[in-house]
């Protein structure tokens, strides 16, 4: 099955990244493919390479970055989300797309489910 | 599913935040307005505090937040003509269907959540 | 279609607002501090029971262990996040958030 990830909250404030990301990884050890992750709202955080949490905490950019170089999950954050929260292009980690939500339709119209997550 | 329509996906927009406190509904309007750009059958939920967002008589200056209760109208100019209420919402807020700014469907939380079950994407802003 | 809630129903009507939209057969599952709902003894158990008639329950395990909770309303399954993916396999979904 094909499966689609809508992330609607940032990364730390609250459990959702967390949850986003547990449920892709058991997606995909169940031999699913997890197409894309498409961030938005305050998600578009979640994916800014200037992260830096303490040593003993979980990098949540970091883990967005392995899982795409890993599964081939497209981690794309919404262009005008991005815009107004300071995401660029050049604060991206590893494996992150800026889009637009022109994309995130097309996520929508081509997988067998979309699964948000959020505040 | 047919050939025909296995390409047009049901995608409900649900609105539930009311609209300045959060960016929730500005965003999800947003999403609203590039998604009608892509021909699916889109419909429209509010339910919950996402009445408020359809209430008459928003002035945002005060606040300093660009106002969007002039873009509810204009939906219809998108194509996105099923715009739902849920009638216990509006009810028990005090809220009648006269102190909306656009036509929408009033209608009980049985028969959006019939509508709800039919779609193929539901998305809650 | 699968809905989930990931509100405690202490601090939100999330969860009250979701029930209302249920149609019989549709699956429930808590994630977040959703699970708080369905913690055995509290004020929700039997409106929880209520929906139990009509609708499966399910909560996340992983949510419920973090938070302390050892101990569900009778009838309410727990799963993982597999068994949520499994959930998903089934069912359309619905994200109350």
């Amino acid at each position: 099955m094909n499966i689609g990830i809508l992330l609607k909250e940032g990364p730390y404030n609250h459990q959702a990244s967390d949850t986003a990301y547990k449920f892709a990884e058991a997606a995909i050890a169940r031999g699913h493919k997890v197409d894309a992750v498409f961030l938005y709202n305050d998600g578009v955080t979640n994916v800014t390479r200037l992260m830096d949490p303490p040593q003993d905490d979980r990098n949540i950019a970091g883990r967005w970055s392995e899982l795409s170089a890993k599964h081939g999950v497209e981690v794309l954050a919404c262009i005008a989300a991005s815009k107004r929260r300071g995401i660029s292009e050049e604060v991206l980690i590893e494996g992150g797309e800026i889009t637009g939500l022109g994309t995130l339709t097309d996520i929508a119209i081509r997988n067998d489910r979309l699964v948000t997550f959020g505040d | 599913m047919t050939e025909e329509s296995s390409n047009i996906r049901k995608i409900m927009h649900v609105m539930r935040h009311a609209p300045h406190g959060s960016i929730y509904t500005y965003e999800g309007l947003e999403m609203i307005l590039i998604m009608a750009a892509y021909e699916q059958d889109l419909s429209v939920a509010f339910i919950g505090d996402g009445v408020y967002a359809l209430k008459k008589g928003q002035d945002t200056e005060g606040i300093g937040i660009k106002g969007f209760a002039k873009t509810f109208p204009a939906l219809d100019g998108y194509d996105v003509e099923k715009l739902y209420v849920d009638e216990a919402s509006l009810a028990e807020r005090g809220l009648r269907e006269e102190d909306l700014l656009v036509d929408v469907e009033v209608m009980s939380s049985r028969e959006i959540g019939r509508l709800m079950s039919e779609q193929d994407v539901v998305i809650h802003h | 279609m699968l809905h989930t809630i990931n509100k405690s129903p202490f601090d939100t009507s999330t969860m009250e607002t979701c029930f209302r939209f249920l149609q019989p057969g549709d699956p429930v599952l808590f994630i977040e501090d959703g699970v708080y709902a369905v913690q055995s003894g509290n004020r929700f158990e039997a409106g929880i029971g209520e929906v139990m008639k009509n609708n499966q329950v399910y909560a996340l395990k992983p949510d419920l262990d973090a938070r302390g909770i050892d101990s569900v309303t009778g009838g309410v399954r727990t799963v993982d996040y597999d068994g949520f993916v499994g959930l998903v396999e089934e069912h359309r979904m619905n994200s109350w958030l």
